[in-house]
């Protein structure tokens, strides 16, 4: 036996092993006390990097991989990997994804985070991965079983655990309740999961700071504190989060940014932060912050002064004020014309144009000269951008406004060229072909469509707006007189979609065969294979989104490759439709009737509803806009932007995060002017009727008041076969019935932002400024959606007032998590429209706020919003789904109406073809 | 009687050699292979190891006896295949679970009978599960690397009902060895754990023995020693450590690592040697013994044997260099970061 021998074992018998966090890929990875923060690469995410949900979109995946590989050079240990995006399929591209990371060992040398809010994506992406990853994320928000469940099968692949500090109530917000949900959590993890606490990374909510609301202040504070406290609560549990969102109100100005956030990590740390969702870019050593600014920040993350907000904003200012932007803009000055106004539309720059178009003017032979010249090789810059996602849709739009002041500024020089000599060269502008586009009849939703219009019209196409409600005849007529080369509709109502149907059917009819193009929040790929494209054979093509508009127009209008384009895509649709047809079969319904026996149970002898202060409706005129504007959710708004990502986090998104920032303080500042200027006129109406339910699907309405009367309303509920055990809804369920003796009640309301909005739509058009007008209107949708949670709020504690002790922020009411529900007709749980009249009867709703009903039962004007309010706390939300013909059959009875017209008014819900 | 643990406590445990060398040594035929069961059977059998548990119990029976008084404390079952996916290369899916339930019969009867005779020196059989020949997280197309020839879920239920037979056959432990894909191990960690929980038995210990299949000291599917190590803890395995491929010599500094960062036993069965020119392993009984026993006297293990080229003379030589040597201490595993 050799001395080296003895010393082994003599070692071995101290050796000791701590519970550290390990995690591994094709390496390890041991989180030690000793160990730095863990910086997590965050681009192989979906939601958070436009060009990633891109390339995954497109099957780009050996691109996708180099996005990863960037992460890896980067500097990140663990890789976050998120496919929640509506439009793939999140498993699948998890499954793929993963697998061919495994053949990279470059990249599958790190650890996998899994990121995703839907537990089967998860469960996809644990099986593909050898080493041992980590799941985020997993929480209470669906009450204790759900989580007990997951947290077992994570347990069962090895997986570590993010879990977020949520109840079943929403997310902590204070440090009590992000201290109490983590520590319920940890219990329920070790004592009945059997989980190893190393194996659980609590993310307590980084929310940002400094925003001007007071209650914010303490946020960074809280967050530190009970980092510090669930580390001594649960030493050997790690903390994670994400740390961009403290400083989200500095958006724009990255000095102050990274200032915060280099100095709220150094205390987050030092109070035992371990790892975060962190832009590593974007940091700055602790000890090279500028010593005031450091003073600002730790000012204001630390909460020591109440007027740490207002110096450090002061602070920031100076810093925009002397900073090296303005010199560089200025730059650009001293170019050629050409190149002015190239940058001016890349740029979207509207300050120098009318000067620079007029010089360049002088500077040409012809005006129109100009146009076929800079201005449409500044356009092909912006085209060719946003072609390959380095330009964003409101960039673009900007970029179409400068064109349209330059072309303004030319017009009256090419009428009059015109004019003197009409026997010459005409003085057309050459057009890449002329393109149709309408909302159809019944439907005054037409954000989208302008967006599309704008888009086109960048690219070099004439477009003929008919704006919306439009007829089929006067888009056939229009496109028979102007000669359209496509045609493209628009629509978001779900009765618009038969219309579309049916303008196709039109163009058949007459003989048309110009391509059809079809677009809209409610359309959809499989609708326009399975119900549009068999009407009409010379092409129909459902279009995503703007960005899309382009390929599909070039391709179609392009005819070395129509043919081929098209095949393609009926070969696409044809496939859908099988495929769809297909499907159907798998699903069982049941009997209507077993379907109502199986209704949603509630016990109303112990249950006894409340009446509201007041019954009979209240009106609400010229309600304050400055009081709607704090429950605005932003998130929709970026969509409507077709910029995709959670808000506040998008502002700082790597990729759109810049021009996100720049499209919200444009949005804050207009609506600022809509506030302070009265732009628009917020109406409203709510109403509160004695109601009982009389029939298993039927409301009868009994208004104490003569003027109103009385109307039963009809549900329609939810017929595909369940688990056991759970019910069959229908929103009448949650009504006690007349048996029960209990009086209960049911409430109603509509509400508008979007009276008077016509005149500042006709002004901004006059302007050429489509940015401008497409902004207002996004954001008047916006304040609708705010105006009804803010009047369901008041509703809840005030006018019904069987939640007079709620209190929730504005995250949780955009979660929903608030008790009883708002359903409007037309939408998941009602989805009949014409339920709509009875509203509107008892609400006298047309009177009371200005709201008119078009014939497909849209509202007018577009920002608006109208539903039902129902109090019982065991109401819920749901999707009625897909109904079969006995239920259709018996819903006409109770309507009034022949099968026929039921199955016109519920086609969207059909389960089978008629 | 002592348990497994009690043993593993007290001293270093001698685990048995190759099954597939002392097969060779009884040059069998196709015809012994079918038996009369499968005389008529439409594809090829020889080879199918597996199936002698059925066709020729006797010359099962008759290695793990060998085995047995060469001074093996554990057993392996004849079972390295038995899964459907594996005996579907013989097209003998459908035997899998019969296969798994003979093989640990024949296993525990042998044990049973030398425990019988010393009860001092209880005698333990593992069920062998084997990696298969589908792997998870390599593709069989260089061109396709996101191909996968079978599933997760596919892996797991062939498994499950591998770890169902031998169960019922009478197994003690549960060795999921020769591993050189994690993901098929997490796999067959997946159903022992499913099986136990759905039915109710209590959980066997797991032996968990990996793979470094050369120098580089990685997986094949490209993990290093500690990756696996980590990726595999949520087993709570009795023990985990090395098998195949290498020879002892090699497998010394990865053997020192996993004896390192290991919190629960550590095990070691190595070829005898690297093969030769023909295939075949030289590797003297002397010669592997002394290399065994340098692990033993470093401290690095607490379960010993061999793979392949191993015969029960290497065994006898092991258990007699290890004899007076004390086992590997566990570490200390300790509840706090510092």
């Amino acid at each position: 036996m050799s001395t080296s021998n003895i010393n082994a074992i003599t070692t071995d018998t101290e050796r000791i092993i701590r519970p550290y966090l390990r995690l591994s890929g094709l390496e390890p990875l041991v989180v030690r006390p000793e160990t730095n923060f863990i910086n997590i690469g965050e681009r192989t995410n979906v939601t958070g990097s436009k060009k990633f949900a891109r390339l995954i979109r497109e099957g780009q995946y050996e691109e996708a991989l180099s996005v990863a590989r960037q992460q890896v050079e980067n500097g990140a240990q663990i890789l976050d990997v998120n496919m929640d995006d509506a439009l793939l399929d999140g498993q699948a591209s998890m499954t793929t994804f993963l697998n061919l990371l495994a053949a990279e060992p470059d990249i599958s040398k790190i650890p996998v985070m899994i990121d995703s809010s839907k537990f089967s994506i998860i469960e996809a992406g644990l099986k593909c991965l050898q080493g041992k990853c980590v799941v985020n994320s997993i929480s209470l928000k669906e009450g204790e079983a759900k989580f007990i469940e997951h947290a077992i099968i994570c347990k069962a692949f090895g997986a570590a655990v993010v879990v977020m500090a949520f109840d079943e109530n929403g997310q902590a917000d204070t440090l009590e309740k992000r201290v109490a949900f983590c520590h319920r959590a940890y219990k329920i993890l070790t004592e009945q999961v059997g989980f190893d606490p190393q194996d659980i990374i609590f993310d307590p909510n980084i929310f940002a700071i400094a925003t001007g609301i007071e209650e914010h202040n303490n946020y960074a504070v809280e967050f530190i504190e009970a980092t510090r406290r669930i580390k001594q609560l649960m030493p050997l549990t790690k903390i994670s989060g994400g740390v961009s969102n403290i400083s989200f109100s500095f958006r724009g100005n990255d000095l102050v940014r990274e200032a915060m956030h280099s100095v709220f990590l150094y205390h987050a740390i030092k109070a035992g932060m371990d790892m975060g969702i962190v832009n590593a870019g974007m940091l700055q050593i602790y000890d090279d912050i500028q010593p005031e600014l450091r003073e600002l920040c730790e000012d204001a993350i630390l909460n020591r002064r109440s007027d740490a907000t207002d110096r450090l904003i002061a602070y920031a200012e100076t810093v925009k004020a002397k900073g090296k932007v303005i010199e560089k803009d200025e730059r650009w000055r001293q170019g050629t014309v050409q190149e002015r106004l190239s940058h001016a539309l890349v740029n979207g720059i509207t300050d120098y144009i009318e000067a620079d178009t007029e010089e360049a003017r002088q500077l040409y032979n012809r005006p129109l000269e100009v146009i076929e010249g800079p201005l449409m090789d500044g356009m092909n810059v912006v085209g060719d951008l946003f072609g390959s996602g380095k330009m964003f849709l409101p960039q673009v739009v900007k970029s179409a406004r400068v064109m349209k002041k330059s072309v303004a500024v030319l017009t009256p020089f090419i009428e009059e060229e015109k004019r003197l000599n009409v026997a010459t060269n005409g003085g057309e502008i050459k057009s890449a072909g002329k393109i149709l586009l309408a909302t159809v009849k019944g439907d005054v939703h037409d954000i989208g469509k302008n967006i599309v219009g704008v888009v086109l019209g960048c690219n070099g196409y004439e477009i003929i707006d008919l704006g919306v409600m439009v007829p089929a005849e006067k888009i056939l007529q229009t496109a028979r007189e102007e000669k359209v080369d496509i045609i493209g509709l628009s629509g978001l109502i779900t009765p618009s979609l038969d219309e579309m149907v049916h303008v196709a059917r039109e163009l058949k009819r007459q003989n048309f065969n110009v391509p059809l193009l079809i677009g809209g929040a409610t359309t959809s790929r499989t609708h326009t294979a399975v119900k549009i494209a068999p009407e009409y054979v010379h092409g129909v093509v459902h279009v995503l989104d703007a960005s899309r508009s382009v390929t599909v127009t070039g391709s179609l209008l392009n005819m070395a490759l129509k043919r081929n384009f098209l095949t393609e895509v009926q070969s696409e649709y044809v496939k859908l439709n099988d495929a769809f047809k297909n499907k159907k079969q798998v699903k069982q319904y049941l009997p209507f009737a077993e379907a109502q026996k199986n209704k949603m149970t509630i016990d109303w002898n112990t249950f006894t509803p409340v009446r509201p202060k007041f019954t009979g409706v209240r009106k609400f005129e010229h309600y304050p806009l400055e009081e709607i504007v704090p429950y605005i959710d932003w998130q929709p708004f970026f969509i409507s932007w077709e910029l995709h990502g959670k808000f506040p986090q998008i502002l700082s998104d790597d990729i759109v995060g810049k021009e996100a920032t720049k499209l919200y303080a444009d949005a804050r500042d207009l609506l600022d002017k809509v506030v302070k200027e009265k732009w628009l006129q917020a109406n409203a109406v709510v109403g509160f009727w004695p109601a009982n339910a009389v029939a298993p699907d039927t409301i009868a309405v009994t208004p104490e008041q003569p003027e109103i009367s009385p109307v039963r309303l009809e549900s329609i509920r939810q017929q595909i076969k369940k688990a056991p055990g759970q019910p069959n809804m229908s929103l009448s369920d949650f009504i006690a019935p007349i048996e029960s003796g209990k009086q209960d009640y049911i409430g109603g309301f509509a509400v508008t932002a979007g009276i008077g909005i016509e005149r500042w739509i006709q002004q901004f058009k006059e302007e050429h400024d489509d940015y401008n007008s497409i902004m207002l209107k996004a954001l008047a949708d916006r304040l609708a959606e705010a105006f009804t949670e803010l009047m369901h709020e008041r509703v809840r504690k005030e006018f019904w007032g069987y939640a007079t002790e709620e209190h929730l922020s504005n995250e949780q009411l955009i979660g929903e998590a608030y008790s009883g529900i708002r359903p409007a007709p037309g939408y998941p749980a009602c989805p009949e429209h014409t339920e709509k009249y009875k509203l509107f009867d008892l609400l006298n709703a047309t009177n009371n706020t200005g709201i008119t009903l078009t014939e497909s039962l849209a509202m007018y004007p577009a920002a608006s919003v109208s539903g039902w309010y129902f109090a019982n706390p065991a109401s819920k939300y749901f999707g009625i789904g897909k109904i079969e013909k006995d239920q259709v059959e018996d819903y006409a009875k109770r309507k009034g109406w022949t099968v026929e017209e039921a199955e016109k008014w519920l086609r969207p819900v059909l389960e089978y073809d008629m | 009687m002592k348990s497994l643990a009690d043993c593993a406590r007290e001293r270093i445990l001698i685990i048995d050699g190759a099954m597939g060398t002392m097969i060779q040594r009884y040059n069998l035929e196709e015809a012994d292979y079918r038996g009369e069961r499968f005389a008529n059977y439409p594809s090829d059998l020889k080879g199918n190891n597996d199936l002698l548990s059925l066709t020729k119990p006797e010359v099962i029976s008759a290695i793990h006896e060998e085995y047995l008084l060469s001074g093996a404390d554990i057993i392996e079952t004849n079972t390295f295949s038995s899964t459907t996916i594996a005996q579907a290369d013989y097209d003998l899916q459908e035997l899998a679970y019969e296969l798994n339930v003979a093989s640990a019969r024949l296993a525990k009867a042998a044990a049973l009978k030398f425990t019988a005779q010393n009860p001092d020196k209880p005698r333990f059989v593992a069920g062998a599960i084997g990696p298969m020949n589908k792997t998870l997280s390599l593709s069989p197309d260089v061109n396709d690397p996101g191909f996968r020839s079978v599933t997760f879920d596919e892996v797991v239920v062939a498994y499950h009902e591998q770890i169902a037979g031998l169960v019922e056959g009478g197994v003690d432990i549960l060795l999921i060895e020769t591993i050189f894909d994690t993901l098929n191990c997490k796999a067959a960690i997946f159903a022992v754990k499913q099986y136990f929980r759905t039915t109710g038995k209590k959980e066997l210990p797991i032996m968990i023995s990996g793979t470094i299949t050369d120098a580089s000291g990685r997986t094949l599917s490209g993990q290093t020693l500690e990756a696996f190590y980590i990726s595999v803890m949520h087993a709570r395995p009795f023990s985990v450590g090395l098998n195949c491929a290498l020879g002892g010599e090699q497998m010394r500094p990865h053997l020192e690592e996993l004896s390192r960062i290991a919190s629960c036993y550590v095990s070691c069965y190595p070829n005898a040697g690297l093969p030769n020119a023909f295939g075949g392993y030289d590797e003297e009984p002397e010669y592997t013994a002394h290399i065994i026993e340098d692990f033993a006297r470093s401290g690095f293990v607490n379960i010993v044997g061999g793979c392949c080229g191993t015969t029960p003379d290497h065994i006898r030589h092991m258990a007699e260099h290890v004899k007076t040597i004390p086992t590997r201490q566990l570490p200390v595993v300790a509840d706090a970061l510092v």
